[in-house]
Protein backbone atom coordinates (compact mmCIF):
# COMPACT_ATOMS: atom_id res chain seq x y z
CA UNK A 1 0.00 0.00 0.00
CA UNK A 2 0.97 3.67 -0.75
CA UNK A 3 2.07 5.85 2.26
CA UNK A 4 2.30 9.87 1.71
CA UNK A 5 5.11 11.06 3.49
CA UNK A 6 6.13 14.57 4.48
CA UNK A 7 9.50 14.46 6.12
CA UNK A 8 10.98 17.76 8.29
CA UNK A 9 12.27 19.72 5.20
CA UNK A 10 8.67 19.69 4.03
CA UNK A 11 9.86 17.61 0.75
CA UNK A 12 6.91 14.63 0.30
CA UNK A 13 8.00 10.86 -0.54
CA UNK A 14 5.61 8.04 -1.70
CA UNK A 15 6.94 5.01 0.48
CA UNK A 16 5.76 1.84 0.14
CA UNK A 17 3.99 0.07 3.42
CA UNK A 18 3.72 -3.89 3.21
CA UNK A 19 0.32 -4.83 4.84
CA UNK A 20 0.94 -6.09 8.32
CA UNK A 21 3.72 -4.17 8.95
CA UNK A 22 4.07 -1.14 10.91
CA UNK A 23 4.56 2.64 9.35
CA UNK A 24 7.09 3.17 11.49
CA UNK A 25 9.02 0.00 9.03
CA UNK A 26 7.99 1.91 5.80
CA UNK A 27 8.95 5.24 6.74
CA UNK A 28 12.32 3.51 8.06
CA UNK A 29 13.01 1.07 5.42
CA UNK A 30 12.83 3.92 3.18
CA UNK A 31 14.90 5.91 4.68
CA UNK A 32 13.45 8.41 5.83
CA UNK A 33 14.46 10.23 9.19
CA UNK A 34 12.55 8.00 11.67
CA UNK A 35 14.38 7.01 14.19
CA UNK A 36 12.87 4.42 16.04
CA UNK A 37 15.43 3.90 18.92
CA UNK A 38 12.96 1.58 20.54
CA UNK A 39 12.62 -0.37 17.91
CA UNK A 40 8.84 -0.23 17.08
CA UNK A 41 8.51 -1.60 21.15
CA UNK A 42 6.15 1.53 21.77
CA UNK A 43 8.86 2.81 24.19
CA UNK A 44 10.83 5.73 23.12
CA UNK A 45 8.00 8.00 20.88
CA UNK A 46 10.93 8.70 18.64
CA UNK A 47 8.83 7.56 15.30
CA UNK A 48 6.37 10.39 16.11
CA UNK A 49 4.23 12.09 12.84
CA UNK A 50 1.21 13.61 12.65
CA UNK A 51 -1.92 12.06 10.77
CA UNK A 52 -3.82 13.79 8.06
CA UNK A 53 -7.18 14.50 9.32
CA UNK A 54 -8.40 12.36 6.16
CA UNK A 55 -6.78 9.54 7.68
CA UNK A 56 -7.08 10.44 11.63
CA UNK A 57 -10.21 9.09 12.28
CA UNK A 58 -9.74 5.86 10.41
CA UNK A 59 -6.87 4.58 12.55
CA UNK A 60 -7.61 2.59 15.52
CA UNK A 61 -7.76 4.85 19.11
CA UNK A 62 -4.16 4.91 20.09
CA UNK A 63 -3.84 2.21 23.32
CA UNK A 64 -3.36 3.74 26.81
CA UNK A 65 0.59 2.99 26.34
CA UNK A 66 0.74 4.53 22.95
CA UNK A 67 -1.15 7.63 24.75
CA UNK A 68 1.81 7.29 27.73
CA UNK A 69 4.41 7.26 25.06
CA UNK A 70 2.90 10.13 23.77
CA UNK A 71 3.32 12.26 27.00
CA UNK A 72 7.53 11.52 25.79
CA UNK A 73 7.51 13.28 22.83
CA UNK A 74 8.06 16.90 22.07
CA UNK A 75 5.11 19.15 20.25
CA UNK A 76 2.36 16.58 20.27
CA UNK A 77 -0.94 17.81 18.53
CA UNK A 78 -4.67 16.42 18.36
CA UNK A 79 -3.55 14.36 15.41
CA UNK A 80 -0.39 13.01 16.95
CA UNK A 81 0.32 9.03 16.37
CA UNK A 82 3.09 6.87 17.28
CA UNK A 83 3.70 5.54 13.89
CA UNK A 84 5.57 1.70 15.32
CA UNK A 85 1.39 1.59 16.14
CA UNK A 86 -0.51 1.98 13.15
CA UNK A 87 -0.64 -1.10 11.09
CA UNK A 88 -0.62 -0.98 7.25
CA UNK A 89 -4.28 -2.19 6.34
CA UNK A 90 -5.56 -2.04 3.12
CA UNK A 91 -8.54 0.82 4.43
CA UNK A 92 -5.25 2.97 4.98
CA UNK A 93 -3.95 3.15 1.54
CA UNK A 94 -2.66 6.56 0.58
CA UNK A 95 -2.01 7.67 4.46
CA UNK A 96 -0.74 10.77 4.45
CA UNK A 97 1.77 11.22 7.55
CA UNK A 98 4.42 14.29 8.57
CA UNK A 99 7.18 13.50 9.87
CA UNK A 100 7.25 15.39 13.47
CA UNK A 101 10.30 17.67 14.55
CA UNK A 102 13.38 15.79 17.04
CA UNK B 1 17.17 12.33 35.45
CA UNK B 2 14.43 12.88 38.08
CA UNK B 3 16.61 12.49 40.84
CA UNK B 4 18.97 15.81 41.99
CA UNK B 5 22.66 15.10 41.41
CA UNK B 6 24.60 14.21 43.92
CA UNK B 7 27.85 16.31 44.72
CA UNK B 8 30.55 14.77 42.47
CA UNK B 9 33.38 12.59 44.60
CA UNK B 10 36.57 13.69 43.59
CA UNK B 11 38.08 13.21 40.15
CA UNK B 12 39.51 9.96 39.47
CA UNK B 13 42.67 8.65 37.62
CA UNK B 14 42.95 5.12 37.03
CA UNK B 15 44.94 2.95 35.29
CA UNK B 16 43.58 -0.23 33.63
CA UNK B 17 43.70 -2.95 30.80
CA UNK B 18 40.42 -2.05 29.26
CA UNK B 19 38.24 1.01 29.14
CA UNK B 20 34.59 0.60 27.64
CA UNK B 21 32.49 3.08 26.78
CA UNK B 22 28.98 1.92 27.24
CA UNK B 23 27.44 0.18 30.35
CA UNK B 24 24.59 -1.73 27.99
CA UNK B 25 24.07 -5.47 27.61
CA UNK B 26 27.15 -5.89 25.44
CA UNK B 27 29.32 -3.51 27.52
CA UNK B 28 28.64 -5.72 30.59
CA UNK B 29 29.09 -8.80 28.63
CA UNK B 30 32.61 -7.75 27.43
CA UNK B 31 33.06 -7.60 30.97
CA UNK B 32 32.71 -11.43 31.11
CA UNK B 33 34.59 -12.51 28.10
CA UNK B 34 38.18 -10.07 29.16
CA UNK B 35 37.34 -11.37 32.59
CA UNK B 36 37.84 -14.90 31.98
CA UNK B 37 41.24 -13.67 30.28
CA UNK B 38 42.41 -11.90 33.28
CA UNK B 39 41.82 -8.21 31.15
CA UNK B 40 40.21 -5.61 34.12
CA UNK B 41 37.95 -3.22 32.74
CA UNK B 42 36.27 0.50 33.74
CA UNK B 43 33.05 0.73 32.16
CA UNK B 44 31.45 4.95 31.51
CA UNK B 45 27.74 5.48 30.99
CA UNK B 46 26.09 8.46 31.24
CA UNK B 47 23.47 6.93 32.48
CA UNK B 48 23.23 6.51 36.27
CA UNK B 49 22.75 3.06 36.27
CA UNK B 50 23.76 -0.25 34.20
CA UNK B 51 21.66 -1.51 31.18
CA UNK B 52 21.96 1.13 28.58
CA UNK B 53 18.81 0.96 26.12
CA UNK B 54 17.67 -2.31 27.68
CA UNK B 55 16.99 -0.48 31.23
CA UNK B 56 16.07 2.90 29.62
CA UNK B 57 13.90 2.56 27.21
CA UNK B 58 12.08 -0.59 28.19
CA UNK B 59 13.02 -2.29 31.51
CA UNK B 60 9.70 -4.03 31.21
CA UNK B 61 9.54 -5.32 27.48
CA UNK B 62 10.15 -8.66 26.82
CA UNK B 63 13.42 -9.87 24.93
CA UNK B 64 12.58 -13.29 22.86
CA UNK B 65 15.99 -13.62 21.37
CA UNK B 66 18.03 -14.48 23.55
CA UNK B 67 19.63 -17.43 23.00
CA UNK B 68 18.71 -19.88 25.62
CA UNK B 69 16.59 -17.66 27.65
CA UNK B 70 12.78 -18.43 25.99
CA UNK B 71 11.80 -14.63 27.39
CA UNK B 72 13.47 -12.02 29.34
CA UNK B 73 13.10 -8.26 30.14
CA UNK B 74 15.16 -5.34 29.48
CA UNK B 75 15.94 -5.18 33.38
CA UNK B 76 15.85 -8.98 34.11
CA UNK B 77 18.72 -9.18 30.99
CA UNK B 78 20.89 -6.26 32.60
CA UNK B 79 20.06 -7.75 36.61
CA UNK B 80 21.51 -11.22 35.02
CA UNK B 81 24.53 -9.83 33.19
CA UNK B 82 25.67 -7.64 36.03
CA UNK B 83 25.37 -10.71 38.10
CA UNK B 84 27.54 -12.59 35.85
CA UNK B 85 30.38 -10.30 35.47
CA UNK B 86 30.68 -9.52 39.14
CA UNK B 87 33.36 -11.91 40.14
CA UNK B 88 35.50 -9.74 37.97
CA UNK B 89 35.13 -6.10 39.98
CA UNK B 90 34.50 -4.23 36.56
CA UNK B 91 34.90 -0.61 38.05
CA UNK B 92 31.71 1.91 37.08
CA UNK B 93 31.68 6.02 36.47
CA UNK B 94 28.07 5.95 36.11
CA UNK B 95 26.18 9.73 35.41
CA UNK B 96 29.58 10.38 33.15
CA UNK B 97 29.67 11.41 29.44
CA UNK B 98 33.70 10.02 27.62
CA UNK B 99 34.19 13.57 26.11
CA UNK B 100 37.88 13.22 25.39
CA UNK B 101 40.03 10.62 23.96
CA UNK B 102 44.33 11.36 23.71
CA UNK B 103 46.95 8.94 22.76
CA UNK B 104 50.15 8.74 25.28
CA UNK B 105 53.54 8.79 24.28
CA UNK B 106 53.54 5.07 25.22
CA UNK B 107 50.55 4.47 23.25
CA UNK B 108 48.01 4.10 25.44
CA UNK B 109 44.82 5.38 25.60
CA UNK B 110 43.55 8.37 27.81
CA UNK B 111 39.83 8.60 28.36
CA UNK B 112 38.24 12.01 29.85
CA UNK B 113 34.94 12.37 31.04
CA UNK B 114 32.91 15.32 31.57
CA UNK B 115 32.93 14.98 35.58
CA UNK B 116 37.22 15.02 35.60
CA UNK B 117 37.44 10.99 35.89
CA UNK B 118 40.91 10.26 33.88
CA UNK B 119 41.13 6.72 32.89
CA UNK B 120 44.17 4.88 30.77
CA UNK B 121 44.60 1.52 29.17
CA UNK B 122 45.85 0.13 26.06
CA UNK B 123 42.39 -0.65 24.64
CA UNK B 124 39.43 1.41 24.77
CA UNK B 125 36.55 -0.62 23.14
CA UNK B 126 33.28 1.83 22.49
CA UNK B 127 29.90 -0.23 23.47
CA UNK B 128 27.82 3.21 23.05
CA UNK B 129 24.42 1.60 21.22
CA UNK B 130 23.30 4.36 19.50
CA UNK B 131 24.95 7.15 21.28
CA UNK B 132 24.57 9.36 24.82
CA UNK B 133 21.22 9.36 26.16
CA UNK B 134 20.38 13.11 26.82
CA UNK B 135 17.33 15.16 27.31
CA UNK B 136 14.86 16.18 24.69
CA UNK B 137 15.35 19.60 23.46
CA UNK B 138 11.60 20.78 22.28
CA UNK B 139 11.27 22.26 19.06
CA UNK B 140 11.25 25.59 19.80
CA UNK B 141 13.23 28.30 17.63
CA UNK B 142 15.80 29.96 19.74
CA UNK B 143 15.37 27.74 22.98
CA UNK B 144 19.33 26.94 22.68
CA UNK B 145 20.18 30.50 23.71
CA UNK B 146 18.36 29.71 27.03
CA UNK B 147 19.81 26.49 27.83
CA UNK B 148 21.73 26.55 31.20
CA UNK B 149 20.99 29.95 32.17
CA UNK B 150 17.02 30.32 32.11
CA UNK B 151 15.88 26.56 30.56
CA UNK B 152 17.16 23.46 32.24
CA UNK B 153 16.91 20.02 31.59
CA UNK B 154 17.75 18.87 34.61
CA UNK B 155 17.58 20.54 38.42
CA UNK B 156 20.81 20.33 39.90
CA UNK B 157 19.82 22.18 43.42
CA UNK B 158 16.44 23.42 44.45
CA UNK B 159 17.72 26.62 45.79
CA UNK B 160 18.13 27.90 41.78
CA UNK B 161 14.47 27.73 41.75
CA UNK B 162 13.25 29.65 44.58
CA UNK B 163 11.48 33.03 44.05
CA UNK B 164 11.30 32.16 40.64
CA UNK B 165 8.26 31.98 38.06
CA UNK B 166 8.87 28.25 37.58
CA UNK B 167 7.04 26.70 33.96
CA UNK B 168 7.47 23.11 33.42
CA UNK B 169 6.29 21.15 30.38
CA UNK B 170 5.70 17.26 30.63
CA UNK B 171 3.25 14.13 31.74
CA UNK B 172 6.24 11.99 32.76
CA UNK B 173 7.25 11.62 36.53
CA UNK B 174 9.60 14.01 36.45
CA UNK B 175 8.01 16.65 35.36
CA UNK B 176 5.29 15.28 37.56
CA UNK B 177 8.17 14.80 40.74
CA UNK B 178 9.96 18.39 39.74
CA UNK B 179 6.10 19.82 39.96
CA UNK B 180 5.32 19.01 43.63
CA UNK B 181 9.16 19.57 44.82
CA UNK B 182 9.68 22.88 43.32
CA UNK B 183 6.08 24.07 44.23
CA UNK B 184 6.56 25.08 47.89
CA UNK B 185 9.84 26.51 46.41
CA UNK B 186 8.67 28.66 43.23
CA UNK B 187 6.93 32.18 43.19
CA UNK B 188 4.38 31.06 40.51
CA UNK B 189 4.59 26.63 39.26
CA UNK B 190 3.04 26.29 36.09
CA UNK B 191 2.62 22.96 34.73
CA UNK B 192 1.32 22.21 30.78
CA UNK B 193 1.18 19.07 29.70
CA UNK B 194 -0.60 18.59 25.62
CA UNK B 195 -3.66 16.71 27.52
CA UNK B 196 -5.20 16.50 30.21
CA UNK B 197 -3.73 12.57 31.56
CA UNK B 198 -0.25 11.30 33.00
CA UNK B 199 2.06 8.70 32.34
CA UNK B 200 3.07 9.46 35.41
CA UNK B 201 2.72 7.83 39.31
CA UNK B 202 -0.52 7.76 40.14
CA UNK B 203 -0.07 9.10 43.87
CA UNK B 204 1.64 12.52 42.52
CA UNK B 205 -1.00 12.99 40.21
CA UNK B 206 -3.58 13.08 42.80
CA UNK B 207 -1.22 15.29 44.75
CA UNK B 208 -0.60 17.81 41.64
CA UNK B 209 -4.32 17.88 40.88
CA UNK B 210 -4.82 18.95 44.75
CA UNK B 211 -2.12 21.73 44.92
CA UNK B 212 -4.22 23.12 41.66
CA UNK B 213 -8.06 22.75 43.74
CA UNK B 214 -5.94 24.50 46.33
CA UNK B 215 -4.88 27.09 44.32
CA UNK B 216 -1.43 26.63 45.23
CA UNK B 217 -0.55 25.72 41.52
CA UNK B 218 -1.49 25.93 37.77
CA UNK B 219 -2.00 23.15 35.30
CA UNK B 220 -2.76 23.94 32.01
CA UNK B 221 -3.80 21.58 28.87
CA UNK B 222 -0.93 23.40 26.76
CA UNK B 223 2.35 23.25 24.79
CA UNK B 224 5.09 26.31 24.64
CA UNK B 225 5.24 27.91 21.03
CA UNK B 226 7.43 30.57 21.40
CA UNK B 227 10.12 31.99 24.13
CA UNK B 228 10.48 35.71 24.81
CA UNK B 229 13.65 37.42 26.86
CA UNK B 230 16.59 38.06 26.03
CA UNK B 231 20.48 37.57 26.54
CA UNK B 232 19.13 33.95 27.70
CA UNK B 233 16.91 35.05 29.82
CA UNK B 234 13.26 34.13 29.81
CA UNK B 235 10.50 36.45 30.65
CA UNK B 236 7.72 34.75 28.88
CA UNK B 237 6.55 31.82 26.80
CA UNK B 238 3.70 32.04 24.15
CA UNK B 239 1.33 29.20 25.24
CA UNK B 240 -0.75 27.14 22.81
CA UNK B 241 -3.69 25.45 24.19
CA UNK B 242 -5.76 22.46 22.76
CA UNK B 243 -8.17 24.60 21.09
CA UNK B 244 -4.95 26.19 19.14
CA UNK B 245 -6.29 29.53 21.24
CA UNK B 246 -2.40 31.20 21.80
CA UNK B 247 -1.82 33.26 25.13
CA UNK B 248 1.24 35.01 26.90
CA UNK B 249 2.41 33.86 29.76
CA UNK B 250 5.10 35.03 32.47
CA UNK B 251 7.62 33.02 33.52
CA UNK B 252 11.84 32.99 33.98
CA UNK B 253 12.65 29.57 34.27
CA UNK B 254 11.09 26.96 32.29
CA UNK B 255 11.88 23.21 32.44
CA UNK B 256 10.84 20.68 29.61
CA UNK B 257 10.79 16.92 30.93
CA UNK B 258 10.32 15.07 27.64
CA UNK B 259 12.60 11.87 28.47
CA UNK B 260 15.60 11.27 27.11
CA UNK B 261 16.70 10.70 23.22
CA UNK B 262 20.01 9.42 21.58
CA UNK B 263 22.52 11.61 20.28
CA UNK B 264 25.95 10.15 19.42
CA UNK B 265 28.14 12.64 21.28
CA UNK B 266 31.78 13.58 21.28
CA UNK B 267 32.30 9.88 20.52
CA UNK B 268 31.67 11.57 16.82
CA UNK B 269 35.04 13.80 17.03
CA UNK B 270 37.41 10.51 18.13
CA UNK B 271 38.68 10.14 14.67
CA UNK B 272 37.20 6.91 14.50
CA UNK B 273 36.12 7.30 10.26
CA UNK B 274 32.37 7.55 11.17
CA UNK B 275 30.25 6.34 8.38
CA UNK B 276 26.53 7.17 8.96
CA UNK B 277 27.45 7.55 12.90
CA UNK B 278 28.45 4.18 13.12
CA UNK B 279 32.03 2.74 13.43
CA UNK B 280 33.30 0.21 10.61
CA UNK B 281 35.24 -2.42 12.30
CA UNK B 282 36.62 -6.02 10.53
CA UNK B 283 34.78 -8.99 11.67
CA UNK B 284 37.61 -11.00 13.17
CA UNK B 285 38.45 -8.76 15.60
CA UNK B 286 35.92 -6.09 15.38
CA UNK B 287 38.62 -3.26 16.23
CA UNK B 288 37.77 0.39 14.43
CA UNK B 289 40.65 1.77 11.55
CA UNK B 290 42.70 2.82 14.67
CA UNK B 291 44.66 -0.48 16.55
CA UNK B 292 43.39 -0.63 20.09
CA UNK B 293 40.43 0.87 19.87
CA UNK B 294 37.36 -1.68 19.15
CA UNK B 295 33.60 -1.24 18.59
CA UNK B 296 31.13 -3.54 19.50
CA UNK B 297 27.45 -3.69 19.78
CA UNK B 298 24.66 -1.64 17.67
CA UNK B 299 27.72 1.03 17.54
CA UNK B 300 29.41 -1.04 14.95
CA UNK B 301 29.06 -1.70 11.00
CA UNK B 302 30.13 -4.44 8.81
CA UNK B 303 28.80 -6.21 5.98
CA UNK B 304 25.85 -8.32 7.32
CA UNK B 305 25.62 -5.92 10.54
CA UNK B 306 22.44 -7.35 12.82
CA UNK B 307 21.45 -4.75 15.45
CA UNK B 308 21.10 -7.89 17.42
CA UNK B 309 21.95 -8.36 21.40
CA UNK B 310 23.45 -11.82 20.64
CA UNK B 311 25.56 -10.25 17.95
CA UNK B 312 26.83 -7.84 19.95
CA UNK B 313 27.87 -10.92 22.45
CA UNK B 314 29.69 -12.77 20.00
CA UNK B 315 31.57 -9.55 18.93
CA UNK B 316 32.29 -9.09 22.46
CA UNK B 317 33.97 -12.65 22.74
CA UNK B 318 36.30 -11.88 19.70
CA UNK B 319 37.31 -8.13 21.09
CA UNK B 320 38.69 -10.49 23.80
CA UNK B 321 40.79 -12.20 22.09
CA UNK B 322 42.37 -9.61 20.41
CA UNK B 323 42.73 -7.00 23.10
CA UNK B 324 44.32 -9.95 25.38
CA UNK B 325 47.20 -9.71 22.62
CA UNK B 326 47.72 -5.64 22.57
CA UNK B 327 47.34 -5.92 26.95
CA UNK B 328 49.41 -8.92 27.30
CA UNK B 329 52.15 -8.97 24.22
CA UNK B 330 54.38 -11.31 25.82
CA UNK B 331 51.73 -13.95 26.86
CA UNK B 332 50.61 -16.92 24.97
CA UNK B 333 46.84 -16.95 24.93
CA UNK B 334 44.89 -20.32 25.89
CA UNK B 335 41.58 -20.94 24.51
CA UNK B 336 39.60 -22.41 27.36
CA UNK B 337 35.77 -23.47 27.91
CA UNK B 338 34.23 -22.83 31.00
CA UNK B 339 32.61 -26.09 31.02
CA UNK B 340 36.34 -27.97 31.55
CA UNK B 341 38.57 -25.04 32.58
CA UNK B 342 39.21 -25.25 36.10
CA UNK B 343 41.16 -22.34 36.01
CA UNK B 344 38.33 -20.23 34.49
CA UNK B 345 35.98 -21.84 37.03
CA UNK B 346 38.46 -20.43 39.62
CA UNK B 347 37.91 -16.76 37.94
CA UNK B 348 34.06 -17.52 37.95
CA UNK B 349 34.20 -18.37 42.40
CA UNK B 350 32.55 -21.64 41.36
CA UNK B 351 35.74 -23.88 41.32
Amino acid sequence: MKIIAIDRKGVEHTVEGTIGWTVMEALRDAGLPVAAECGGACACATCHVYVDEEWFGKLSPPSPEELDMLDMAVAVESNSRLSCQIRCDPALEGIKVTIAPE
Amino acid sequence: MNSMTPVNPPPERAETDVIIIGAGPIGLFAVFELGLLDLKCHLVDILDRAGGQCTELYPEKPIYDIPGIPLVTGQELTDRLTQQIRPFGAQFHFGEMASALHRLEDGRWQLSTDAGTVLVAPVLVIAAGGGSFVPKRPPIAGIEDYEGKSVFYAVRRIEAMRDRDVLIAGGGDSALDWTLNLAPVARRLTLVHHRDGFRAAQHSVTRMRELVAEGKIDFHVASVKALHGAGGQLEAVTLAGADKKEWRHGANAFLPFFGLTIKLGPIAEFGLNLHENLIPVDTAKFQSSTPGIFAIGDINSYAGKLKLILSGFHEAALMAQAAFKICRPNEKLRFQYTTSSSSLQKKLGVA
